[in-house]
């Protein structure tokens, strides 16, 4: 049974409200303009008074337009035919292709039971060596990259989409530039991996609510081929003009801003998305990356600070390369333990001792004396930064780890590495 | 949030069930007006319409207390998430609720009591065996006044719902005893004698903490600190090695992955002072971010209700909150959803008084049996920004008996665990001996100066003297402070390992050191740096442990010419205790 009603009784930004009766929280509608037809969600019951938001946006529609309610909510259509596609925000094709109908799936459905989630125990293989060696990225991981506008992270992106080992790749665009969009089309079509990718893309220039709408789409696309014992990579950039567009519609509802306009519950909103990433007990596993711009490179921002709290950890990507310092993969730890055993004391070494070449570096740059010990670690720090920290770099790990003792090996004696003393008899062959 | 219309009487905080299609969902009434109610639901409240019905339970929200608590894994309303998981598969369908404990399942009673004894809330009819501990059936917390037994079951096995004993009050009304009663969850259960001062240690096998920055026995500690800094990693270890009975982990709106490290990792994990699974001691609260937020908000609730139950049989619980920022965000967006006027950054005006409730829930106790149980709480704190002058953090440490700062710094430098030693605090007392700790504290405080001096005036501007205090800092900092989580033998430090090696450092460190100028300083220190990493590294009093032992003794008997002056009152006050 569908209802109609012609009388709209507000329009305020992208939220309509109209007076209706029988109306469920979170209920699909279809608002008809002279401008074309739209759809437009549920998001508030107030007695007979229903806020809907519109996801084409509140341009051009009028009071007299009509609002059918579809009583159910949002759905998307998933079978193996998406692969391959690509669609917008709101899951229609932008490919030219069909348009999908068949075993329609909800979105932003409910939580996985922890009880039935499993310890993530693989690697995903970059071959990058600040991801492999110093912060594994690891199969059912949630990783943003921390970035800002201008640096390559959508290369970074698309280069791990190529390299990493899963079975299905989604890319969930919001707010993407053409530009980016077709860089991302034209890269994985030139890779090879399109047969196995879906894209769901919502570009700068459409209405700003349907970005709201991509990362449910593409996640709820992502659980159900991960049901499907399939490994997902779901890719997600950028997060940052997701939140701004819950920011948006939050300060059109009236609600009381917490922190720099955004809503009390952004940390609840990403959260409840980025926990999609899941090793299913006995299935497949969903993997995300996502992109989170920091305006004005600043980390203490409401949208990458809540990211933050709930990721695994995040790459910093700052002039082109992942920064050492801040960049982490809480799960690393599950996976580097078995990979060869001087990978841990490798990756905690060498960071300390690029630590340390900071503040030579900073001492040097204050016009101070260098001692033999700053020599040492300066020629360290520029070997450290060709050979590991380069993005062109493209080595397996157990390389990368070689590559390291052989750095350790030509600038510092044993006892100055800080190792144990069986790796370095080991693995280190020291000229010093 | 809904609002509902009512007839008859609405309790504040009473449980509620929202019928929509068909499903019944949990909630609580948060505010009254007039004869319109407004409810968090605990779910997801997508497809409810207007004008649905509501069921008023009249019972305020509360868990379930008895045998079979331990090694259960609960959402935030007590819901068991493995049961939960074969009944609903992968997901966490909602309007599902089931019992918290085992119904069906027969325990061994032995009653203490005889007919005709007199017994107050709290007090303790019986015991059952539950894994490690006899989990003592006790007279529910809220009976009010002296019940006399008038009957009471031979030992023997029972259920939970089986009838125990017969009790009448004052008044002649009867009371028929199980192993099982409810509990409202905000309310703090007082059936205690009185309430002591925390003063006994809890050992947590973390070099830094035991030794700077103790955590007693019924007291209460916060960690805060940005994110990646490691605030769940110290947690996990706690809940490993920490000296307490039973362990109450409460998940509060951080990552599932973190919990699922726990929930599969615990049951392996072999406790070495027990040799029983880790599993047989732990419960574990767990409500991640992506579940709802209003249960949330409860889980904190319930997880300190169990620990104060578990008190009431004369056990150390140790409750760890991850974090108690997600829980007062939790409180934030219903108070938003309320349009209550908000404080500092949009934080409900009455956050320091709920926080500073939820601690003052811990504390060490002498119950009536005499016996002495405690409720230590250990919180996180997750600050917006990592900046520390935020409101949650602001309010627990207001409240709170010791700090455990953790810094970006250190954490970036991997110097794990990324305690800040200088800033963080504790006003309880550590095994070792306080003048010892307070040079140690000493010798970092003025390295730190020294680090900060050179930055400025560069190595070739610091004096020799200056110079050795830096490096002894960093060696302390270095060998102690920092500790490797993942090496078997370093992971967890005994107490007496800590003493023992203290008293090693503390030996170097009191020294007076004779170097001819900085590089060979900084070699010699190199050198002592590696032989005592490798020495933590080996398992105590083995041959290799005495070995290096010996090594690090020599290298200072090569260097050292006496004893620095600030120093002797240290050892002189040692021999005359020796003496």
């Amino acid at each position: 049974m569908q209802k109609v009603y012609s009388k709209i009784e507000s329009i305020s930004g992208n939220v309509i409200t109209v007076k209706a009766t029988g109306v469920r929280y979170k209920e699909l509608a279809v608002v008809g303009s002279r401008y074309g037809s739209s759809m437009a969600e549920v998001i508030r019951l107030r007695g007979d008074e229903v806020a809907l938001q519109v996801f084409n946006g509140g341009r051009g529609v009028s009071t007299g337009d009509e609002v059918r309610f579809m009583g159910e909510p949002m759905k998307v259509s998933f079978s193996v035919n998406l692969l391959g596609r690509i669609f917008d925000g709101s899951g229609r094709p932008r490919d030219g292709g069909p348009e999908l109908a068949d075993t329609m799936v909800e979105i932003g459905g409910p939580s996985v039971n922890p009880a039935k989630r499993i310890i993530p125990r693989n690697m995903v293989r970059t071959g990058i060596p600040m991801i492999d060696v110093f912060n594994s990225l690891v199969e059912s991981q949630k990783l943003p990259i921390f970035s800002v506008s201008g640096e390559p992270y959508n290369e970074l992106l698309a280069r791990i989409a190529l390299q990493a080992e899963v079975d299905i790749i989604v890319l969930g665009g919001m707010g993407l530039k053409y530009d980016d969009y077709l860089f991302f089309k034209d890269t994985l079509e030139k890779g090879g991996v399109m047969s196995r990718t879906v894209f769901f893309v919502h570009t700068a220039s459409d209405p700003v609510v349907e970005s709201l709408l991509v990362p449910d789409i593409a996640l709820a696309v992502a659980e159900n081929f991960a049901i499907q014992n399939k490994r997902v990579l779901v890719l997600l950039t950028d997060m940052t003009n997701f939140a701004d567009a819950l920011k948006e519609i939050a300060i059109t509802m009236e609600q009381v801003p917490s922190n720099r306009g955004y809503p009390g519950d952004l940390y609840t909103q990403l959260a409840s998305r980025y926990e999609k990433a899941v090793d299913f007990e006995g299935s497949g596993s969903i993997t995300v990356l996502g992109v989170t711009t920091m305006p004005g490179d600043d980390v203490t921002h409401p949208v990458p600070d809540n990211t933050g709290y709930i990721t695994e950890g995040q790459f910093y990507l700052r002039n082109g390369r992942i920064e050492p310092f801040g960049s982490l993969s809480r799960l690393k730890q599950l996976v580097n333990g078995d990979t060869r055993e001087d990978h841990r004391a490798i990756m905690d070494g060498m960071i300390k001792l690029y630590a340390a070449y900071k503040e030579s570096l900073e001492k040097k740059s204050m016009g101070f004396k260098m001692s033999d010990w700053d020599e040492k670690l300066l020629t360290y720090g520029r070997l450290f930064e060709q050979e590991m920290m380069d993005l062109s770099v493209n080595i397996p790990l157990e390389a990368a780890l070689d590559k390291g003792w052989e750095i350790l090996g030509g600038c510092f004696a044993p006892e100055e590495t800080g190792l144990k003393t069986e790796l370095i008899e080991k693995y280190c062959r020291s000229k010093v | 949030m809904v609002s509902v219309e009512y007839a008859g009487e609405a309790t504040m905080n009473e449980v509620c069930y929202i019928s929509t299609g068909d499903k019944k969902l949990k909630s609580e009434v948060i505010r009254i007006k007039g004869n319109v109610a407004d409810l968090q639901v605990f779910e997801m409240t997508s497809g409810i319409s207007v004008g649905e019905t509501v069921e008023f339970t009249g019972e305020l929200l509360s868990v379930e207390l008895g045998p079979g608590l331990l090694g259960q894994i609960y959402d935030g309303l007590q819901n068991p998430l493995p049961e939960l998981a074969e009944q609903c598969g992968f997901f966490l369908d909602r309007g599902v609720y089931l019992a918290a404990l085992d119904h069906k399942k027969v325990w061994d009673f032995t009653p203490t009591v005889k007919v005709g004894a007199r017994v107050e809330a709290g007090e303790q009819i019986g015991f059952v065996k539950e894994g490690l501990f006899n989990h003592w059936i006790m007279v529910p917390f809220q009976v009010e006044g002296v019940l006399t037994i008038e009957s009471i079951v031979a030992a023997g096995r029972y259920t939970l719902n089986d009838v125990l004993a017969e009790a009448k009050n004052e008044k002649g009304d009867l009371h028929q005893l199980t192993m099982v009663f409810n509990w409202p969850v905000k309310r703090a259960i007082k059936s205690y004698a009185e309430r002591l001062k925390p003063e006994e240690t809890l050992i947590t096998k973390l070099r830094i903490i035991d030794t700077f920055i103790p955590v007693a026995k019924g007291g209460t500690y916060c960690i805060p600190g940005p994110f990646g800094a490691g605030k769940t990693v110290l947690q996990q270890i706690t809940s490993r090695y920490a000296d307490a009975d039973i362990i109450i982990i409460a998940a509060c709106g951080e990552r599932a992955g973190e919990v699922v490290e726990t929930l599969k990792e615990f049951p392996e994990l072999i406790d070495p002072k027990t040799g029983r699974s880790l599993m047989e001691r732990t419960i574990i609260i767990c409500n991640t971010s992506s579940m709802p937020v209003a249960a949330r908000e409860a889980s904190v609730y319930t997880a300190v209700t169990m620990a104060e139950y578990y008190r009431q049989m004369g056990l150390n619980v140790l409750m760890l909150a991850d974090s108690t920022s997600r829980w007062a965000q939790a409180m934030r967006e219903m108070s938003g959803r309320l349009e209550e006027i908000p404080g500092e950054e949009a934080f409900p005006a009455y956050l320091e008084s709920l926080i500073a409730a939820f601690y003052e829930r811990a504390g060490i106790v002498r119950l009536k049996s005499g016996d002495i149980g405690s409720v230590t709480i250990g919180g996180t704190v997750s600050p917006a920004g990592g900046n520390f002058e935020e409101p949650v953090t602001q309010a627990t440490l207001k409240v709170v008996g010791a700090f455990h700062g953790l810094s970006q710094q250190r954490a970036d430098a991997r110097k794990y665990p990324a305690i800040h030693p200088l800033e963080s605090w504790s006003k309880y007392k550590g095994i070792i001996d306080p003048q010892k700790t307070e040079y140690g504290r000493a010798i970092l405080f003025k390295g730190d100066e020294v680090g900060q001096m050179m930055k400025v005036v560069g190595e070739e501007g610091t004096s020799l003297d200056d110079y050795i205090i830096y490096l002894k800092s960093e060696l302390l900092d270095y060998v102690y402070i920092q500790q490797n989580s993942f090496d078997p033998v370093d992971a967890a430090v005994e107490p007496e390992r800590q003493l023992h090696i203290y008293d090693i450092l503390i030996g170097i460190l009191t020294a007076r050191l004779d170097f001819a100028g900085k590089e060979e300083a900084r070699s010699w220190f190199n050198r002592v740096r590696q032989n005592f990493l490798d020495y933590n590294g080996k398992k105590w009093q083995s041959e290799e442990f005495y070995n290096l032992e010996k090594t690090i003794s020599e290298l200072l008997a090569d260097q050292k010419i006496g004893i620095e002056a600030d120093a002797e009152g240290l050892w002189a006050g040692e021999s005359r205790r020796g003496q």
